[in-house]
C-alpha cells in the first residue's frame, strides 16, 4: 500500500536539460552563454580543419607504391616509409643481423613492461634489469655464438635512440646521486665543487656539450688515443643527465626528516650505513616520477645528436629524405617520427602520472 | 650499493671498448688496425651517403676504398665515419680518421694553420646560382635586393659575401644547417636564389617537382677543388693516397676499367705493365704490393667509372664531366707519369 | 659527517687516530678530491696544449679582431659583412636574448590560458587543452621546429602574390612585413611620457598600499595608471600636431622594402619554443591554481570581496609562491632550447658562432664562448627570478 503522493511524484521526470544525452550537453558545453560561445567557436575550428586534413592522409594518400607514383597525387605519400624502414629503425646494422637489434629493443620494452608493477620492484628486479643489459649489449656487439661483431660506430636509428636515453639514464644515476649528497655536504671544498658542476651543466644547452664531445673533445686526449663518437656522445648525455638527477634526488633527501638521520646516529650508524639502510631508500622512492620525467627528456633530448652527425631515428630519417626520389615526402615521414616518439613518451608520462598517485596515497 | 658497484663496473667494461689507436706513423697504424677510417660526408647523394640498405655510396667513398684497396689489396676494408663541417678536422688532427674524403675546398690557411696535406683533387667544383626561371634573371648581377638561400659549406657563405660585395649589391641570405630543408624551403619560394657548388645545385635541381622551372645561371664565383687530406706527418702514407686517386685518372687515360684490367695484364704496352705491376718498381716505391693499382681498377674502377656511377648524367644527379674530364677531352683530370 | 664521534670528542679521553677523527678525515677527503680535480683539469689542458701545438693549430682570442666576411641577414645593431667577428657574435647574442625575451613572455601569457582552460567546466576545451599538452610535451622540440618551418614557408604566398588582409600590411613567405610610422620627434616624446606615467604609477601604488594599510581606504592606483597611459600619450601625440606619415612596405625587385619584418625563420622558432614550452607552464599553471583550497576562495567570497579581488588579493599571492619556481625554470628551457634555430637558419648566436668555427677552424674558442655565453644568461635570470621569489614569498606573513 503505497500513498498516492509518492507514487505522483515518482512519476514526475526531471527536466530533460538535466538528464541524458542533452544534459550532458547542457551541462558540459553549453552551461554558461560563454562557454556556449566557445564551444561553437571550437567545433568551427575542429570543422575547417580535420576534413581537409583526413582527405590529405588518408584518401588522397599513396601508402605502398614506389616513389614515382607520389608526383600525380594531392595526398600523402606514406610510401616513403615502408621503403625506408629498415634503414629508418636500424640504420648501418648489417644486412641479415637486423634481428639481433631487433631482438634487444624487444627485450628492453618487454623489460620496462615488466618492471612498472611496484610490487616486483626487488633487489632480483635489478639483477634483472643487469642481465638484460648485459645480454642486449652482446646481441648489439656480438663477437660470441657465432655472431659477427659489430661495432658501436654502426650502432645507430631507434636502438641508437634508446641506448642512448636509456643506457645514459642507468649510468648517470649513481653519479647524479653522489652529486646530490656532495651537494648537501658539510665540507666546504666538496659542497662547493659539486655545486659548480651542478649548476654549470644546467646553465648550459645540451647541444653545446654535445659540441664539446665531438669536436673538442678529441683534442683533450693524448696523442694517439680516441674514443669513438657514439660513446663520446653518450658521456655527454650522461655528464648532463647527471646533473639533473643529482637536483632531482636532492629534492628527495632535503624531503627526509630529522628525526630519521638522528635515528640512525642514535643506532650508531656510520656515514655510509645511515644512507644505504635508512635514507637512500626512502628518498629515492619518493623521487621515481621526476625520474620518470627524466628520462622522459632525456629521450627525447637524444634527437639532438643529430647536429653533430649521429644517426640516431631523426638522422637516419632526414638521410632517406637527402635521396632525391624522397625529398618530397619530408612532412609524411616527420609525421611517422614524430607519432614514434609520441607513442614512447605518452606512455612514459602516464605511467609517471599513475606512479605518482600511486605514491601520494600510500603517505 | 653493491648493485650500483657492479653498474660501475660495467660501465667501466663498456669503456674498454673505446679504440685506442697507437701513436706514432699513421700507416703503420693503418696497417696494425686492419682497416682505414675514413671521414665522409653523410648526407649528400652522390658525394657520401649510405643507401636505404646502410651501404656507403658516392665519389667520396670510392676515393676512401681506392686507398683501401691499394694499402691491403681489399677494398672493403674500410670504416666510413660521417662528419659534419664543424667535426671533420679536428677528426683528422686528433686521429679519429685516418683519412677525409668529405668534399673539403683545399685553400692555403687549411693547409698551414689547420696542419693538413691535400692531395690530388677527386673533383673540381665551383659555387653557383640557382633561380626560378619565371624571374627573369639572365645573370647573377641581376640579383640586387634578393633573398638567397646558403647552402651550408665553410666557404660558400664566405664567397657569396664576397660577390655582393664587389659588385655592391644587397642581399638577404638564408642559411640552414641541412641540404634537405634548405632545398625545400627554395622550391616552395622562401628565397628567390640558392648560392652553392654547382655540382650540389645540379643535385638538387635534379629533386626539384619541376626541374624545368630552374636554371643555373652561368656566372661561377669561386674555384672549389675537393680533395682528400690526411693531417701532417708521414709522407709515405700522404703519397699513398695522392697516388691512389692518381691511379684511377691514369687508369682512364690509359684505357684501362675494372671490366678489361685482366685482359689489360697482357698488354705490351710499358706503360700499362708498368701501371699494373707486371714490371715491377711502382708498388715497392710507395711500400705497397706490386698489384696496388691492379686492385684499385679492379675493385673501383678507374675515374671515369666511378665518376658515372656515382654522380654522373645516367644517375638521378646527372652531371656532366666539364672539368672533370680528362686533360684530351678539355678538363683538368691530368696524371702525371707512373714510372 | 661522522656525528658519534664528534659529540664523543667533547668528554676528555686519548686523542683518536687522526683516520677516526672526523675533522681531519674531513680535511683529507677535501684535498684529495681537490687535487683530483685539478690534476684531471691539468691532465686535460697539458694535452690539449700539446696536440695544438704538435698541429699546429692557431689558438687565442686574435680571430674576434678579424674581418668575419659573412652576411647575417637579421640584426638589432648595424651589422654588415665587413665588421668584425666580434661584432658578428654579439649579433647573434642580440638575436638570442630577442627571441628568448619574447619567448618568455609569450609562453607565460599562452601557458596561463591554457592552464586556465584545462580546468575550464566546458568539457570540449578543457579536453583540447589536454590534447594539446600531451601532443606537445611528449614531441621532440627539434621535430616541432622542423614542422613549423615547413608550414612557413609552404603555405604562404610568394612575396608577388603576397596577402594584403589590410593596407600596409603583407603576408607571404618571406615574412610578414608592416607599415611602420615615419620617424618624428613626437613618437620619442610620447615614449617618455609613457614612462613617465608608469613611474608616477608604480609610486602611486605604492602610496595607495601603504594608505591602506594604515587608514584601511584603498585606492584604485592600477585603473587610474592605466586611464593616464592611454590618455598622455595621445595629448603628446596631438601637442606634437599629429603626424600620420606612415613607411609603407613597397614591392620592388625581389623583395618588399620599407616597413618592418618578420622573417618565417624567427616566427617559426618562437611559435615552436612558445607552443612547446607553453605546455609546460600550462601544468605548472594548473598545479598552481589546484593548490589554493577551495576553503580559502570561499572564505574570500564570504567577506564579500570581488572575484577580480579574490583573484588579486588571495589566488594569485599564494599560487605564485608554488608557480615561480618551475616557471623560471621552464624559462631556462626555452632561452637554452633556442639554440635549436641552427636547424631552422635564424641566426641566434650558437648559428653565428658555428660559422665563425667553421671559418677560422678555432673549435675551443667558440665551444667555450657558447658555454660562457648561456650560462651568464642561465645564471642572470635565476638571480632575477630568485629575487622575485622571495619579495613575492615575502607577502606571506
Amino acid at each position: 500500500m503505497s500513498e498516492p503522493t509518492t507514487s505522483r511524484r515518482a512519476q514526475l521526470k526531471p527536466p530533460v536539460t538535466d538528464i541524458g544525452v542533452i544534459g550532458w550537453f547542457h551541462k558540459n558545453l553549453f552551461n554558461t552563454w560563454y562557454n556556449s560561445l566557445l564551444t561553437i567557436i571550437t567545433l568551427a575550428l575542429l570543422a575547417a580543419l580535420l576534413p581537409p586534413l583526413i582527405k590529405w592522409a588518408f584518401i588522397d594518400s599513396v601508402w605502398y607504391g614506389p616513389a614515382a607514383a607520389c608526383h600525380d597525387v594531392d595526398g600523402a605519400c606514406w610510401s616513403v616509409i615502408p621503403h625506408n624502414i629498415r634503414f629508418i629503425i636500424f640504420g648501418f646494422f648489417p644486412e641479415g643481423q637486423a634481428w639481433r637489434p631487433a631482438l634487444a629493443m624487444f627485450l628492453l620494452l618487454s623489460l620496462v613492461v615488466y618492471s612498472r608493477k611496484r610490487e616486483r620492484w626487488r633487489s632480483s628486479l635489478g639483477w634483472l634489469w643487469l642481465i638484460s643489459l648485459t645480454v642486449m649489449g652482446i646481441l648489439m656487439y656480438g663477437g660470441i655464438f657465432g655472431m659477427p661483431v659489430v661495432e658501436t660506430a654502426q650502432w645507430s636509428g631507434l636502438p641508437l635512440t634508446l641506448m642512448l636515453s636509456f643506457f645514459g639514464m642507468v649510468a648517470a644515476y649513481p653519479l647524479g646521486i653522489m652529486l646530490a649528497l656532495g651537494r648537501r655536504s658539510r665540507m666546504p671544498a666538496i659542497k662547493s665543487l659539486c655545486i659548480v658542476y651542478i649548476e654549470m651543466i644546467r646553465g648550459v644547452p645540451l647541444i653545446s656539450l654535445l659540441f664539446m664531445s665531438s669536436i673538442m673533445f678529441p683534442l683533450f686526449l693524448p696523442e694517439g688515443i680516441t674514443i669513438n663518437k657514439v660513446l663520446r656522445a653518450q658521456i655527454a648525455i650522461i655528464l648532463f643527465t647527471a646533473a639533473y638527477i643529482a637536483e632531482v634526488v636532492r629534492g628527495g633527501l632535503q624531503a627526509m626528516p630529522r628525526g630519521q638521520y638522528e635515528a640512525a646516529e642514535s643506532l650508531g650508524l656510520t656515514f655510509n650505513q645511515t644512507m644505504r639502510l635508512i635514507i637512500l631508500p626512502q628518498a629515492l622512492k619518493i623521487v621515481i616520477p621526476p625520474t620518470v620525467g627524466i628520462l622522459l627528456s632525456a629521450f627525447k633530448d637524444t634527437s639532438l645528436v643529430v647536429i653533430i652527425a649521429l644517426y640516431d631515428v631523426l638522422k637516419t630519417t632526414k638521410v632517406t629524405l637527402s635521396n632525391p626520389k624522397w625529398t618530397g615526402c619530408s612532412t609524411e615521414a616527420y609525421i611517422f617520427l614524430a607519432l614514434l616518439y609520441f607513442a614512447f613518451c605518452y606512455a612514459m608520462s602516464s605511467y609517471s602520472r599513475r606512479l605518482e598517485k600511486e605514491l601520494d596515497t600510500s603517505y | 650499493m653493491k648493485f650500483t658497484k657492479t653498474l660501475m663496473f660495467t660501465i667501466a667494461l663498456c669503456l674498454l671498448v673505446c679504440t685506442v689507436a697507437q701513436a706514432g706513423k699513421d700507416l703503420d697504424a693503418v696497417r696494425k688496425k686492419g682497416f682505414i677510417q675514413a671521414g665522409v660526408n653523410g648526407g649528400v647523394f652522390g658525394f657520401g651517403m649510405p643507401d636505404a640498405k646502410g651501404v656507403w655510396r658516392g665519389l667520396d667513398v670510392d676515393t676512401a676504398r681506392a686507398v683501401a684497396a691499394a694499402i691491403f689489396g681489399d677494398a672493403s676494408k674500410v670504416k666510413f665515419t660521417p662528419l659534419t663541417a664543424q667535426q671533420r678536422f679536428t677528426a683528422l688532427q686528433s686521429g679519429e680518421i685516418d683519412l677525409l674524403t668529405r668534399n673539403a675546398t683545399r685553400t692555403l690557411s687549411r693547409e698551414t694553420q689547420l696542419g693538413l696535406n691535400f692531395v690530388q683533387v677527386n673533383y673540381y667544383d665551383g659555387q653557383g646560382f640557382m633561380v626560378l626561371k619565371k624571374l627573369g634573371v639572365k645573370s647573377a648581377k641581376d640579383l640586387d635586393g634578393a633573398t638567397v638561400c646558403v647552402l651550408p659549406g665553410t666557404t660558400t657563405e664566405q664567397n657569396a659575401a664576397d660577390f655582393f660585395r664587389n659588385n655592391k649589391m644587397k642581399w638577404n641570405p638564408v642559411v640552414i644547417e641541412s641540404t634537405t630543408e634548405l632545398s625545400k624551403a627554395f622550391f616552395a619560394g622562401r628565397c628567390d636564389v640558392l648560392t652553392s657548388d654547382a655540382s650540389q645545385l645540379a643535385g638538387i635541381r635534379a629533386v626539384a617537382p619541376n626541374p624545368d622551372d630552374y636554371t643555373i645561371l652561368p656566372e661561377i664565383i669561386s674555384k672549389e677543388p675537393l680533395a682528400p687530406a690526411v693531417r701532417h706527418g708521414d709522407d709515405q702514407f700522404r703519397d699513398i693516397v695522392d697516388f691512389s686517386v692518381l691511379a684511377m685518372i691514369n687508369a682512364e687515360e690509359l684505357g684501362i676499367t675494372s671490366k678489361n684490367v685482366d685482359e689489360m695484364l697482357k698488354s705490351k704496352n710499358p706503360k700499362i705493365q708498368r701501371f699494373l705491376g707486371v714490371l715491377p718498381g711502382n708498388g715497392k716505391a710507395l711500400g705497397l704490393d706490386e698489384k696496388w693499382a691492379y686492385n684499385i681498377v679492379k675493385q673501383v674502377g678507374n675515374y671515369g667509372e666511378v665518376f658515372e656511377r656515382n654522380i654522373g648524367v645516367k644517375t638521378s644527379l646527372g652531371l656532366k664531366r666539364g672539368l672533370n674530364a680528362l686533360w684530351t677531352n678539355g678538363g683538368l683530370m691530368y696524371s702525371p707519369p707512373f714510372k | 659527517m661522522d656525528k658519534p664521534t664528534a659529540s664523543l670528542s667533547s668528554l676528555p679521553s686519548p686523542a683518536p687516530p687522526f683516520w677516526r677523527d672526523a675533522g681531519k678525515r674531513a680535511l683529507v677527503f677535501q684535498v684529495l678530491a681537490l687535487a683530483t680535480v685539478g690534476g684531471l683539469g691539468y691532465y686535460l689542458f697539458s694535452n690539449t696544449q700539446a696536440n695544438l701545438a704538435r698541429q699546429s693549430i692557431a689558438t687565442g682570442f686574435d680571430f674576434l679582431k678579424k674581418e668575419a666576411s659573412f652576411e647575417i641577414s637579421e640584426s638589432l645593431i648595424p651589422y654588415s659583412a665587413a665588421d668584425t667577428y666580434a661584432r658578428a657574435l654579439l649579433v647573434g647574442v642580440l638575436n638570442t636574448l630577442k627571441v628568448s625575451f619574447i619567448g618568455i613572455v609569450l609562453t607565460t601569457i599562452l601557458g596561463t590560458i591554457i592552464g586556465i582552460a584545462r580546468l575550464s567546466s566546458n568539457w570540449l576545451v578543457s579536453r583540447l587543452a589536454r590534447s594539446f599538452i600531451e601532443l606537445m610535451q611528449n614531441i621532440p622540440v627539434l621535430l616541432q621546429l622542423f614542422f613549423w618551418y615547413a608550414i612557413f614557408y609552404e603555405a604562404f604566398p610568394a612575396p608577388r602574390q603576397a596577402l594584403n588582409p589590410i593596407k600596409g600590411l603583407f603576408l607571404c613567405n618571406r615574412g610578414l612585413i608592416f607599415a611602420v610610422p615615419e620617424g618624428h620627434p613626437a613618437y620619442s616624446a610620447m615614449a617618455w611620457v609613457l614612462v613617465a606615467v608608469l613611474i608616477c604609477g608604480w609610486l602611486l601604488n605604492r602610496w595607495g598600499h601603504r594608505r591602506q594599510e594604515l587608514t584601511g581606504k584603498s585606492f584604485p592606483a592600477f585603473r587610474v595608471t592605466l586611464f593616464a597611459a592611454l590618455l598622455l600619450p595621445f595629448l603628446t601625440w596631438f601637442f606634437y600636431g599629429a603626424p600620420t606619415a606612415m613607411n609603407m612596405p613597397v614591392l620592388r625587385g625581389f623583395n618588399f622594402r620599407g616597413g618592418l619584418s618578420v622573417s618565417p625563420e624567427f616566427s617559426a622558432l618562437l611559435l615552436g619554443l612558445v607552443l612547446y614550452t607553453s605546455a609546460f607552464v600550462a601544468e605548472i599553471v594548473r598545479a598552481g591554481i589546484q593548490s589554493i583550497g577551495r576553503g580559502q576562495i570561499e572564505a574570500a567570497m564570504a567577506l564579500g570581496l570581488r572575484p577580480g579581488q579574490v583573484l588579486q588579493l588571495v589566488i594569485l599571492p599564494q599560487s605564485l609562491r608554488v608557480i615561480i619556481p618551475p616557471l623560471t625554470s621552464q624559462m631556462l628551457n626555452l632561452t637554452k632550447n633556442s639554440s635549436l634555430a641552427v636547424a631552422i637558419g635564424y641566426t641566434d648566436f650558437v648559428a653565428v658562432t658555428n660559422t665563425t668555427i667553421n671559418q677560422t677552424g678555432q673549435a675551443i674558442e667558440g665551444v667555450a664562448m657558447i658555454m660562457v655565453v648561456y650560462l651568464a644568461i642561465s645564471l642572470s635570470t635565476s638571480l632575477f627570478m630568485n629575487w622575485y621569489n622571495k619579495r613575492m614569498a615575502l607577502v606571506e606573513r
